[in-house]
């Protein structure tokens, strides 16, 4: 996925300033740095999550496998089939888990009972799920604690079989052991999706990510491997933000 | 060392426990540095009751080494340090493994000077000793004021200073050879002179080293097992 020159208004305010960058296949890529900077913004981007604004205005590329996904003739739904998202709360449907998982493909016209199964047992195996919900597919999916709907989130996402997933905050709403796990998943997935994670968790970033961006009003300060980021920052705002000094 | 660093945290407390290690890192070395001196001073001048001084007192610098140690583990575990905080604590842990060695070595010069006799000392290239040892400690208190000031560029021309204590050291050392060659009976009393002097060029090697540890806090680079050259480059160029 490559951003190009992308440039992002809410009404007069600019909130994304011209972001140049390469996202890579089969790796995980945080984005960091204060609220407000636009790095959720610049997620939400990614599978044009920002149409439903109506005063945002876009200006910019971001091309997925070469192709724009701003060009018109984009269908958005097939966009968003490619590019799957999970939010900070996770908002699994009010049905079973077994729905939740299957929800994408019954969209798809999949109505086959077999193929359904299969798919919602892969995705949960994927999501470090099913040996925990294996007996009660059919229970509704409210009744799991935040971390395992977070993990059916994922699975949901997974089922349809995207290319890039976006997790925005995805553990901000968990304890600590839920968010090793959904780490943990992350880091088994990345060998089949790209990954993209807006978080406000400097370790967690840290934890995860194989390249790390650090963003500023807007602005795309410093994008480095992460190991680099963490232990020789180039920018004096990274080397601030990271180490939690005044900027 | 450049106070804003440790008054720009959020966090006051961490301020606080960064300028404190620093502080007890030259405490550290201050005593480490005194420490040197006897040692050499109880050589040369073949005195009894400063070289037992030595001996006795290394314990301080091993009790000083271990507090730090568990200090910068706290520091590790609360903080989770980044960046140039990060760099800061691995160059006090790494600083501080040397410091403990360099007070080692002076334990086991301090030793060697109780046990030559007053025949060996007249024997024996001991101005040249003198001269190592004022050499290799200009060069210890060189390193933990470049490390205290976060100047890479001194820490340079203190490493560099390594290249003439190691000469020092082979001319104490053919010296020596010579002296074994001439009097075999006094070769155990001598081989005493040569620990001693290796002792000495160790030092140097570990003040140098704690000069690189200087380069990679303030430049991020890892300049061990480079040449003064690289190293010179790294102190003087851009971060990255």
């Amino acid at each position: 996925m490559e951003v190009r020159d992308l440039k992002l208004y809410y009404g007069n305010d600019q909130a994304l300033k011209g972001i140049n960058m390469m996202i890579p296949k089969g790796r995980i890529t945080a984005f960091i740095g204060p609220s407000g900077c636009g790095k959720s913004t610049l997620l939400r981007c990614m599978n044009r999550m920002n149409d439903l604004i109506d005063t945002a205005r876009i200006e910019g590329e971001i091309l997925l496998d070469g192709g724009n996904i701003y060009d018109p003739k984009v269908d958005v739904a097939e966009l968003r089939r490619r590019v799957g998202m999970v939010f900070q709360k996770p908002n699994p449907f009010p049905k079973s888990i077994y729905e939740n998982v299957a929800y994408g493909l019954r969209l798809q016209g999949v109505k086959n009972r077999r193929i359904l199964d299969e798919v919602v047992e892969k995705s949960l195996k994927r999501a470090a799920l099913w040996d925990e919900v294996k007996d009660r597919l059919h229970e509704n999916a409210f009744g799991l604690s935040g971390g395992q709907q977070q993990r059916l989130v994922i699975a949901r996402a997974v089922a349809i079989e995207p290319e890039v997933l976006l997790l925005d905050e995805p553990a901000s709403a968990l304890d600590p052991l839920a968010t090793l796990k959904i780490e943990e998943l992350m880091f088994e997935l990345k060998e089949e999706y790209t990954i993209v994670i807006v978080t406000h968790n400097m370790q967690q970033a840290a934890r995860v990510s194989d390249y790390t961006a650090f963003m500023y009003l807007g602005e795309l300060v410093e994008y480095a491997d992460t190991d680099t980021l963490f232990t020789t920052p180039a920018k004096k705002q990274t080397e601030d933000y990271i180490t939690g000094r005044y900027g | 060392m450049d106070k804003s660093f440790f008054t720009q945290h959020i966090s006051k407390q961490f301020n606080e426990e960064l300028e404190d290690i620093v502080n007890r890192v030259m405490t550290m070395g201050g005593l480490v540095e005194q420490q040197l001196a006897d040692a050499v001073t109880a050589m040369v001048e073949g005195d009894q009751e400063l070289g037992e001084q030595v001996v006795t007192r290394d314990y301080q610098i091993n009790a000083m080494e271990v507090e730090l140690d568990e200090e910068c583990t706290h520091i590790l575990a609360r903080r989770q340090p980044t960046a140039s905080d990060l760099r800061l604590v691995m160059a006090v842990i790494k600083t501080i493994t040397d410091l403990e060695r360099i007070g080692d070595e002076a334990e086991r010069i301090g030793r060697m000077a109780l046990h030559l006799l007053e025949v060996d000392r007249v024997a024996s290239p001991m101005a040249e000793m003198a001269q190592l040892g004022d050499h290799v400690r200009r060069m210890l208190h060189g390193a933990l004021d470049a490390f205290t000031r976060m100047d890479p560029e001194a820490a340079v021309k203190v490493a560099q200073m390594d290249i003439n204590a190691d000469s020092q050291y082979e001319v104490i050392l053919r010296r020596l050879t010579q002296r074994m060659k001439e009097d075999t009976e006094a070769i155990p009393r001598v081989m005493d002179i040569v620990w001693a002097a290796r002792s000495l060029e160790r030092i140097g090697d570990r003040a140098r080293n704690i000069c690189e540890y200087v380069v990679y806090f303030v430049k991020g680079k890892d300049v061990r097992h480079t040449s003064f050259e690289k190293m010179a480059e790294e102190a003087t160029g851009d971060r990255r």
